[in-house]
């Protein structure tokens, strides 16, 4: 039990700890809203050194020019979408951390609800495959049965 | 007799399943199909090399209907010193102008690079901002890309060049473009 209670202590001692952001003080722009919608906008997109990480928490060089540009795409006026945009087709949408639905990707998107519903599926089967073989009452028990439960039962009794 | 197909429905999934991971993980994921196969090569100037003795180029250069080669390196990278014997023999044949891109390095650094280990290059323009590797999709040094002679990138290879993968890949690559392209 202590042990439990230890584990859960560090556990929620974890809990406040943040994702450290590898953005450094001289890349951020002047004008907060921008500068928000350009971190919005590096969360999203994936560190192809790293690969599982985004460019927001990457301290890799690639990530880092990549956070210049897109700061410097949102200052010339573009919108989230434009610099999205400006970044795929460079990289291809491997760039994307959330990958876009489309036909190469589909296995991806709807494969896991297809599977939960295969599974659905066959628990219904199982369940009402199983009511219908048992029978729906005991046969009642015969007087020779019931005499020998009895003689159990009181042989049992204090 | 009862259907046993239910009951083996499950396990057909899982080997569907179990297939089509398998296929997944043989492929290395430090590859990444680049997004400009069969696009324009982007529009660029680099600079050569300052104090160097070769001229940098532009995308004019790819333009100029004959199959060329791009290769990107760096001397902080050291699967790029790898591959320059490699580079160095595909220049030396003659069959397509190489183009090198030093990227995200010092001039002092990539003439001590290209003095030490030999430079074959027909031109080697310096990225130093990183700007123009952004523009070629460059990921991973070294990147080599080949372009047909309208400009149009064609292949792209991540990693060095090494072992047999001149022989085997690039210059059947080379050669197949050159013999199909315009």
């Amino acid at each position: 039990m202590i042990r439990v209670m230890a584990f859960a202590a560090l556990l929620l001692a974890a809990l406040p700890l943040s994702p450290a952001h590898a953005v450094n003080p001289d890349e951020m722009l002047a004008d907060p809203a921008l500068e928000h919608r350009a971190r919005v906008i590096s969360r999203d997109l994936r560190c192809l050194v790293c690969q599982n990480q985004s460019i927001d928490d990457s301290d890799a060089g690639l990530a880092k020019d990549l956070r210049v540009l897109v700061r410097e795409r949102l200052k010339v006026g573009d919108s989230n979408e434009q610099v999205i945009d400006y970044v795929v087709a460079r990289y291809g949408d491997f760039v994307l951390l959330k990958p876009p639905v489309k036909g190469s990707t589909i296995v991806l998107w709807a494969g896991p609800a297809v599977v939960a519903l295969f599974g659905i599926l066959a628990l219904i089967l199982f369940y009402r495959r199983r009511r219908a073989a048992s029978p729906v009452a005991a046969k009642p028990l015969s007087p020779e049965e019931r005499a020998r439960l009895n003689k159990l039962l009181e042989g049992d009794a204090p | 007799m009862k259907s046993r197909l239910p009951y083996l429905l499950p396990l057909g999934l899982f080997l569907v399943l179990a297939l089509y991971f398998a296929v997944g993980l043989t492929k290395d994921p430090k590859i990444i199909p680049s997004a400009l196969i069969d696009k324009p090569a982007p529009e660029f100037t680099v600079p050569p090399v300052a104090g160097g003795t070769s001229p940098g180029f532009s995308t004019a250069d790819l333009k100029k209907g004959q199959v060329s080669v791009v290769n990107v390196f760096a001397s902080w990278c050291v699967p790029c010193r790898a591959e320059h014997p490699e580079i160095n023999k595909l220049a030396k044949m003659g069959i397509v102008p190489v183009y090198g891109l030093n990227y995200k390095d010092t001039p002092q650094a990539a003439r001590a690079w290209l003095n030490q280990l030999g430079d074959n290059y027909t031109a080697t323009g310096a990225d130093e901002s990183g700007r123009v590797g952004i523009d070629w999709g460059v990921y991973g040094v070294p990147e080599t890309f080949i372009v047909d002679g309208s400009g149009r990138i064609r292949f792209k290879h991540v990693g060095p060049i090494v072992g047999d993968k001149l022989e085997k890949e690039i210059l059947p690559l080379i050669r197949s473009i050159q013999g199909t392209g315009k």
